[in-house]
């Protein structure tokens, strides 16, 4: 029994490293080409990582309470540290938001007027969708986030995602019940946006650091530290005004911008649904510059 | 040797899939948003821990074509160029299969010198590839951070991958 054992395991142990080489070689192209096919195909990805987000939707939903929890217990620790110096900075952040309270309703009230004058064609008004952060890119190749909402609650590929603070990025993948948003600081994001101040018109183009840059900007265009950044809505898919950011640093080759998101407390993403319809075939529309097809 | 029972049988099976098992639970990990203070591009690499303590202990628990569909699943879910991770979690299985008997038996110093030569390999080799996957220059900080928070964060995920490991082997 033993010696027939032995033999047996003469002929089967180079038999399953064989297996095992040939195996590795097998993965290693399979990555490869998979890796290839995502570059030059990336619709066939999509689906895919719309089914698996499907998939693993409950488990991460089910799992990012307990991570949330262990988030809010550092940040309660963090605010208990500094209350009295961030009571007084709100105080006095209260005060200065009253005034310009009475001076948006002021100007509210007087731009109302003047549209009414001028017959202006209002902009159609988007509707939305509010979901939960249930993933996020856990790594340094992408800025992405997968929320818990998909086609069956409205969502589509191409639609802008804001927080109560700014622009957050767009809808890059739809799944049934999920939908990755991308980022507006990831590699591949390009929004367009225009700078308040002197309605220069610009492309924001992520890099994958906290700051993305302006992008396509006139020569002689007008863009100093500090100056606002909303949307432009060219392309008509995203909403024109959403607030963006502002600029951070500007120098003779480039302006970065730093965005209002936070993206530490990134919980809770708002989907707008703005589309104008019949303006642009859904292949035109601008909001997906960038994307690789 | 008496023969094991239907239980028994099932219950080494089971103990067989913890390696498995575990690094899944990792992969999940990785995904999860910790709303960390700038923590997400820099989430350490609990799958690269657990794929490096397996692949010398373990390797017969966590084959190739575990590794491959555990980094494909990772993929999907941190929306990383799809294949990435399973191209370079394989290349760093097969440089451990060559060495792992080296570490068999050693103090857990020198496993854990080991990780910290391999960690820096993996950040450079995803680099790369990312860098031409995108065809531009990645910001290299956040590889180098994760890679740097991977070897600190090591010995504490090593606690408990050994504590499995003896539960796995016991009755065996």
């Amino acid at each position: 029994m033993r010696a027939y054992r032995g033999r047996a395991l003469l002929l089967a142990l180079p038999l399953k490293s064989l297996i095992q080489r040939f195996a590795f070689v097998l993965l290693v192209g399979a990555a490869i080409t998979i890796m290839i096919l995502s570059r030059a195909e990336p619709r066939l990805v999509d689906n895919l990582r719309g089914a698996v987000g499907d998939a693993a939707t409950p488990i991460l939903e089910f799992l990012s309470h307990p991570a949330a929890s262990f988030a809010s217990l550092v940040e309660q620790v963090d605010a208990a540290l500094d209350v009295h110096a961030e009571n007084a900075r709100l105080e006095a952040q209260n005060a200065q938001l009253l005034k310009w309270q009475a001076v948006a309703a002021q100007i509210s009230r007087e731009n109302e007027e003047l549209r009414q004058f001028l017959h202006v064609v209002p902009d159609p008004n988007a509707s939305f969708t509010t979901a939960r952060v249930i993933s996020d890119s856990g790594g340094p190749f992408v800025r992405t986030v997968l929320i818990n909402a998909g086609k069956k609650n409205n969502v589509r590929k191409g639609q802008a995602a804001i927080t109560n603070e700014g622009l957050t990025g767009r809808v890059v993948s739809a799944g049934q019940h999920s939908a990755r948003i991308l980022l507006l600081t990831d590699l591949n994001s390009r929004i367009p946006v225009v700078v308040v101040s002197s309605r220069e018109r610009a492309v924001l183009a992520g890099d994958n650091t906290p700051n993305p840059r302006l992008e396509f900007l006139a020569v002689d265009a007008r863009v100093h530290v500090g100056n606002r950044i909303v949307t432009s809505g060219q392309g008509g898919i995203f909403p024109p005004g959403l607030p963006v950011g502002i600029v951070s640093s500007v120098s003779e080759e480039r302006a970065l911008v730093q965005p209002y998101v936070n993206w530490d407390r990134l919980e809770y993403v708002t989907v707008l649904d703005y589309t104008l319809p019949g303006f642009l075939p859904e292949t035109k529309r601008a909001g997906r510059i960038g994307e690789f097809r | 040797m008496r023969a094991a029972t239907w239980f028994e049988r099932t219950d080494i099976q089971l103990r067989g899939l913890t390696p498995f098992v575990f690094t899944l639970l990792l992969v999940l990990a990785s995904a999860l948003p910790w709303h960390l203070p700038s923590f997400a591009p820099v989430t350490p690499a609990f799958t690269a821990m657990a794929i490096y303590y397996w692949s010398i202990y373990r390797p017969d628990k966590l084959p190739y074509a575990a590794t491959f569909s555990l980094a494909m699943l990772l993929d999907l879910l941190t929306g990383t160029p799809l294949g990435l991770s399973a191209l370079v979690y394989l290349l760093l299985q097969v440089i451990l299969n060559t060495q792992r008997t080296f570490f068999h038996g050693k103090p857990f110093l020198v496993v854990w010198w080991g990780f910290s030569l391999v960690m820096p390999g993996v950040a450079l080799v995803s680099w790369i590839i990312a860098s031409l996957y995108f065809n531009a220059l990645v910001p290299p900080m956040p590889f180098i951070i994760q890679a740097v928070l991977t070897i600190l964060l090591y010995p504490l995920f090593a606690v408990v991958l050994s504590a499995l490991h003896r539960h796995m082997i016991k009755d065996q």
